[in-house]
């Protein structure tokens, strides 16, 4: 199982050569060997979400992906939300209604959100609530993470 | 939402400031134990069967497998009670020859990639002599049933017994007892970031730094010191950001002992993060319970005696600190609730079982007592033709302080004032109507009220009680003023999500004049932060809160008293604000930063009246403090299904005096949100072969945001006398009312088809399977 193949993650715009087992995961694969850590990983079988990141546009789980299968691919982490010191809208959203307690399953969260708000940006509060349904959060009981997606989802349309 | 204001002369305390913690988790730059990396990765073997021989472990040559046979002079695990015939068992780091929970670590195999352990783990045989696993506390307890430690004969670890004296006096002038028998199914408290610890040796020291998911990361280095036979000053323990603990991170886990002893072996580091598979089998498991509770009633439905017989499954081993009395104890100890009933029996028991072990889950018993209790007053309501709201009228504690059957003084609070609170707010009169309707068209409402006491922020008199070995309670913050004028309060609880280098900085930044974002808390690490006890038992805030005041408080003090003398003013004059001392009635002002610089670099200008430097300390230890609610929760059930709504769930909250309205909502929203995964989804099923049916996120199930309803908040303040911010603690209440609201609510819905539902979780299955009892008894 040591095989080893290099490919070229592209993350937030930069690239990274790595060299992989064709059975790295796609989440090992930017946390470990690209060194961004802000992706989490919390189940590994898809459930929970905190692994969410945006690849050509399209939230995924990068934990049901191989590194290999995203070779090429533009991948987007929550290192690369913010621009400089200004916060994406959905960042400081979060932030203003205390969408996050203990932190970890916030990047998730944000990708998540982030992701189907750029590809819909009209979606329904019923179509939202069924997008973040998808994600596992223990701390917060989800209301605020709701009234933070709306918020940011307002100043969204707004640009 | 306040918006965040520098400089507006406001009190700090009471306002929903943005939290300080957020920018950086909110931008990825969190520090969590898995972003570390190492040179060696380690990968637990772990037990498949529950009950067994171990008689024989091959490993692939070369590989570097660790097992009991290596751990020599590495002591047990072996967690002390003095009290409640308690058996000390010892769990040993790695099985040794014997297992006794599916999921038990056995060997520790070390690679040099997560990959690479994994694979050699794959490889290592394990040969078990099995034997008949005993899962369920009941099975346990029966005569001859199998022995899971042989210094706890029948399977019992701990007994505690109460009776008052006049309880049998009482019994007899009952008019009415009701009878329960209520059962709380197994949970894990599952954090979104399951375990992870890394060890790394430090060259030239010799030290070791463990670096892990803890919630008390002082305890960790002491305990983990003495289990291994090292000096505590060789190493240090960090608690980075913890991705939630909920209690399950407050015991000490024997894979971090094998982690530090791996890194002084090898002289390297070594990293561990737990799949979530291990952390649903193996990690810490809670609730699991089953209680008789028997209530005496008086003519005038008022109860006049409670009994109580606790079984408690503490599963195969004791957990560290808090041992297994942890669960048992407590429910015995705080079983009257918000009640007032002076005549109170209790057996309370801890069985060990070939299950995982038991330790702290957010409100511990308490969400199984609150259920217990709340269906029993339902019952009783329901006996003597009351409304829930009648009978919770005429038993709840209305005078204070109020000193409880089993001696605990219960502060002031408002436990009548909430319920009456909560019925006014949720419209009782306009549901009922609304009930009716629905039933008539086949819809199933139901509406369930749980009131509660939560005893919070409890000092070491409150854990001495308990007869423990290890006695938490106080804290200790050390606040400083550094010469650039920015201050750092080094705090020795261990906060994971709960907002407390905000709040503590409003504490502080009242009393010395400075706006809370020139406060850094820092926390978590035993090397910069004072010895403590950490975070769980609704502690920090009102612990370290204290600790924090009474800290800043001396502070003050000395910086008013370098104003003087700068200023040339009298003590009396000096102001402190805006980060400025300033005389009153006058233009003439300094900056806390030119005082700072002051008392450090100038300090031969103090002529010996002032001690160089400007750095104090507060300890606070104090004697616990209730905080109540009254929880309501609207439910639908579908009776074809089995399927439970939950319409809308409305608490009306008193917690003390409020530091941060923000941080204390969410802390309650958090709550109750596990509160109805308790009722409802989540539930550790194990068969009748001892393996776990419900190891992944699927099948183990925390609520989604679908599950949740909107939450409907009260607030009442009355301030704690026993805590000096005035603050009580209310980190637990959420989920401590929910699961009872909740299961009223849905015995109300049912009550036209006379079933009962006195079980959690309420899943489908049982829903439907008391409906089908229902209609064959009929």
């Amino acid at each position: 199982m040591s095989d080893k193949t290099g490919i070229t993650l592209t993350i937030n715009g930069h690239d990274h050569a790595i060299t992989v087992e064709a059975r790295r995961t796609l989440v090992d694969a930017i946390r470990e060997d690209c060194g961004q850590t802000g992706t989490h990983i919390g189940c590994e079988h898809g459930i929970c979400g905190a692994c969410t990141v945006i690849i050509d546009g399209e939230p995924v789980r990068s934990c049901l992906m191989f590194a290999v299968q995203a070779a090429g691919k533009k991948i987007r982490t929550v290192e690369g939300l913010a621009t400089g010191d200004k916060l994406h809208p959905m960042q400081q959203a979060f932030m203003d209604h205390h969408g996050l307690q203990c932190g970890f399953c916030t990047p998730g969260f944000l990708m998540l959100a982030i992701g189907v708000l750029e590809r819909e940006p009209d979606i329904s509060d019923e179509d939202m609530l069924d997008v973040l349904s998808s994600n596992l959060c223990r701390c917060t009981g989800y209301q605020n993470i709701i009234k933070a997606v709306g918020a940011a989802a307002n100043e969204m349309r707004k640009k | 939402m306040t918006a965040h204001t520098k400089g507006s002369g406001l009190k700090w305390v009471g306002r929903a400031i943005r939290r300080l913690e957020d920018p950086a988790l909110v931008t990825g730059r969190g520090h969590f134990t898995a972003d570390l990396l190492a040179t060696h990765w380690v990968r637990f073997v772990r037990s498949a069967v529950a009950a067994g021989k171990i008689t024989g472990i091959g490993a692939p040559k070369d590989a570097m497998v660790v097992t009991a046979a290596d751990l020599k002079g590495v002591k047990k695990i072996t967690p002390l009670l003095h009290k409640f015939n308690y058996r000390p068992v010892g769990q040993p780091i790695l099985a040794d020859s014997v297992v006794r929970f599916v999921g038990e670590p056995i060997a520790a195999v070390v690679g040099l990639s997560e990959e690479a352990a994994e694979d050699i783990a794959d490889l290592v045989d394990v040969a078990i002599d099995e034997t008949a696993p005993l899962t369920d506390a009941r099975e346990a307890l029966r005569p001859r049933a199998p022995q899971i430690h042989s210094e706890a004969p029948g399977n019992v670890i701990l007994e505690g017994r109460h009776k008052t004296p006049d309880f049998d006096a009482a019994w007899k002038r009952a008019a009415k007892i009701v009878k329960l028998d209520a059962r709380s199914h197994r949970q894990n408290a599952t954090p979104m970031e399951a375990r992870a610890g890394h060890a790394a040796y430090d060259v030239s020291t010799g030290r070791i730094t463990l670096t892990c998911t803890t919630q008390m990361p002082h305890l960790m280095r002491t305990a983990i010191a003495d289990v291994l036979g090292m000096p505590e000053s060789d190493l240090r323990v960090i608690a980075p950001d913890v991705g939630g603990g909920f209690g399950q991170k407050m015991s000490l886990c024997a894979e971090y002992v094998v982690l530090v002893w791996l890194a002084r072996k090898l002289k390297s580091s070594v990293a561990w993060t737990e799949d979530r598979r291990e952390n649903l089998i193996a990690s810490f498991h809670s609730r699991d319970q089953y209680i008789t509770l028997e209530g005496a009633f008086d003519k005038n439905a008022k109860l006049i005696a409670l009994r109580a017989d606790i079984v408690a499954n503490i599963g195969a081993y004791s957990c560290f600190p808090t041992t297994a009395g942890m669960e048992p104890l407590m429910a015995m100890a705080e079983m009257p609730g918000p009640y007032d009933v002076q005549q109170y029996e209790c057996l309370a028991r801890g069985v060990l079982t070939n299950t995982c072990t038991m330790a702290a889950y957010r409100g511990v018993s308490r969400p199984v007592i609150t259920f217990t209790l709340e269906r029993l007053m339902d019952k009783a309501a329901s006996a003597f033709a009351l409304d829930p709201i009648d009978i919770r009228r005429r038993n709840l504690i209305g005078k204070f302080p109020y000193t409880s059957a089993m001696g605990l003084v219960y502060d002031e609070a408002s436990y009548k004032e909430t319920l009456e609170m909560a019925v006014k707010a949720i419209g009782l009169p306009a549901f009922r109507i609304r009930q009716k309707a629905a039933r008539a068209k086949g819809r199933h409402l139901g509406i369930g009220f749980a009131t509660f006491s939560e005893r919070t922020g409890y000092g070491s008199p409150a854990f001495a009680a308990r007869g423990m070995d290890i006695t938490p309670g106080w804290e200790t913050v050390i606040v400083t003023v550094d010469p650039s004028g920015f201050v750092e309060a080094r705090i020795g609880s261990s906060p994971h999500g709960q907002g407390l280098r905000t709040t503590l900085a409003q504490i502080i930044a009242d009393e010395i004049g400075v706006t809370p974002d020139v406060i850094k808390v820092v926390h978590g690490d035993t090397d910069t932060s004072p010895y403590g006890w950490g975070t769980f038992a609704s502690r920090s805030l009102v612990i370290s809160g204290g600790a924090s005041l009474i800290a800043a408080q001396k502070l003050r003090i000395k910086l008013i008293k370098i104003a003087s003398h700068m200023l040339e003013a009298a003590v009396g004059d000096i102001v402190l604000e805006n980060g400025m001392a300033k005389v009153a009635g006058t233009d003439r002002s300094i900056s806390i930063a030119k005082m700072a610089r002051e008392a450090y670099t100038q300090t031969h200008r103090f002529k010996g009246e002032i001690e160089p430097g400007l750095t104090e300390t507060g300890t606070y230890d104090p004697p616990g403090t209730f905080s109540n609610a009254c929880h309501v929760a609207i439910v639908e059930v579908d009776v074809e299904t089995g399927r439970v709504t939950v319409e809308k769930f409305l608490v009306a909250e008193d917690a003390g005096k409020i530091i941060n309205p923000m941080i204390a909502a969410g802390q309650v929203h958090g709550g109750i949100a596990q509160g109805i995964g308790n009722a409802l989804l989540e539930e550790i099923i194990y068969d009748e072969s001892g393996g776990i049916l419900t190891a992944n996120l699927a099948d183990y199930m925390p609520p989604t945001a679908h599950e949740i309803p909107e939450i409907e908040l009260h607030h009442t303040e009355t301030p704690s006398t026993n805590s000096i911010t005035k603050a009580k603690g209310l980190g637990e209440g959420g989920c401590i009312g929910a699961p009872a609201a909740i299961v009223n609510a849905i015995n109300d819905a049912l009550s036209p088809f006379g079933v009962q539902i006195d079980e959690i979780p309420a899943t489908p299955q049982r829903i439907r399977a008391a409906l089908r009892q229902a209609e064959k008894t009929a």
